[in-house]
């Protein structure tokens, strides 16, 4: 593979991963919103 | 891009393997077990959903200071061969990268820490991540034989986040909790770098073995199991545990004393005759997994 590809495969593999725990991140702080406001911390 | 900067594997985007390396996902994994069950032991259980954020808070915490680590001990790695096809040493990652994604771990997960839990076991965690970072593997790690003994403190921080993190205070049993692993960790790796010592050496960091000498840290190891042990079953008498705690810890902890009986016993210099080292570091992880596991139990069974 060329170097050029690899690249382009690593940054696209990387934008993946970030793009879905970014996600999870934002489902993730919608619960904790939901549970922060439903209990007496 | 120009084509030359390519010949430098460095210059590439990290691949997401290496950012992964970079956390030491099996030191994590004993980090947010701890973290985990000093959650579980808490009085108060808070929503799952806090509950997770909590040990993921530990979890990204110990990434960040796997990363710094890594960052700042870059050119140490490469010395040895234990850690020499770590992804900056081998020239996989970008040095900048590495720091980025650790401080960016860090405030990351100290900022969703007390979002999500209170503020007080997010101080916890910053307090644990700098005191890994700036006092053990900045100041003390390089300079010092006793600096897996004060260092140990950074290690010991998780089941005191995980317990203030359902709770919102400090109270005795997380402080014991922390003062088993703060005891632990000496004997631990003391037993790892009996027998990797000549990498600890070549890479001039002053380990105990390499400084004061095989049969001293042999003494040091078995000094230290003797305490240990005593705080691992302080539990059960203070009435924070009840007999069936206090029965594992005593025969897991003189189990964990006979090891180091053994290591104190043998007199072999060289790695490949220190069985009864390898026995002991491979008998300490499952030891604190063990310990921490019945506590868990033995709290469940009470409630």
């Amino acid at each position: 593979m060329r170097l050029e590809e690899e690249v382009i495969r690593r940054q696209r593999e990387r934008s993946r991963i970030f793009g879905w725990l970014l996600g999870a991140f934002v489902v993730l702080l919608f619960f904790i919103t939901i549970a922060k406001t439903g209990i007496n911390w | 891009m120009p084509a030359l900067e390519l010949t430098n594997p460095a210059a590439m985007p990290a691949d997401w393997r290496d950012l992964l390396a970079l956390t030491k996902p099996r030191v994590m994994s004993l980090v947010v077990f701890s973290g985990l069950c000093g959650l579980l032991v808490a009085p108060v259980m808070p929503p799952l959903v806090l509950g997770f954020t909590a040990i993921l808070c530990i979890a990204l915490g110990a990434g960040a200071c796997g990363a710094l680590n890594q960052w700042y001990e870059a050119d140490i790695d490469a010395k040895m061969r234990r850690t020499a096809n770590r992804p900056l040493p081998a020239g996989r990652m970008d040095p900048q990268s590495a720091l980025h994604f650790g401080v960016g771990l860090g405030f990351f997960s100290v900022l969703l820490m007390g979002l999500a839990t209170n503020w007080l076991a997010a101080a916890l965690l910053a307090l644990s991540i700098l005191f890994y970072v700036l006092v053990y593997t900045v100041w003390l790690k390089p300079r010092t034989a006793q600096n897996i003994v004060i260092g140990g403190a950074a290690g010991a921080f998780p089941p005191l986040i995980g317990w203030v993190a359902a709770t919102g205070h400090v109270a005795a049993l997380p402080l014991i909790l922390f003062a088993i692993i703060f005891l632990w960790t000496p004997p631990h790796f003391w037993a790892l770098s009996l027998f990797v010592r000549s990498d600890y050496a070549a890479a001039g960091i002053p380990m105990l073995p390499v400084v004061a000498g095989v049969p001293n840290t042999r003494r040091h190891i078995f000094l230290y199991s003797l305490p240990m042990a005593a705080a691992a079953v302080t539990p059960w008498p203070l009435g924070l545990a009840g007999p069936i705690y206090g029965g594992c810890a005593a025969v897991l902890s003189f189990v964990f004393v006979v090891l180091a009986a053994r290591v104190l016993a043998n007199r072999a210099i060289e790695p490949a005759q220190m069985a009864p080292e390898k026995k002991l570091f491979a008998y300490s992880v499952f030891y604190l997994f063990a310990l921490f596991a019945v506590l868990v139990a033995d709290r469940w069974l009470a409630a």
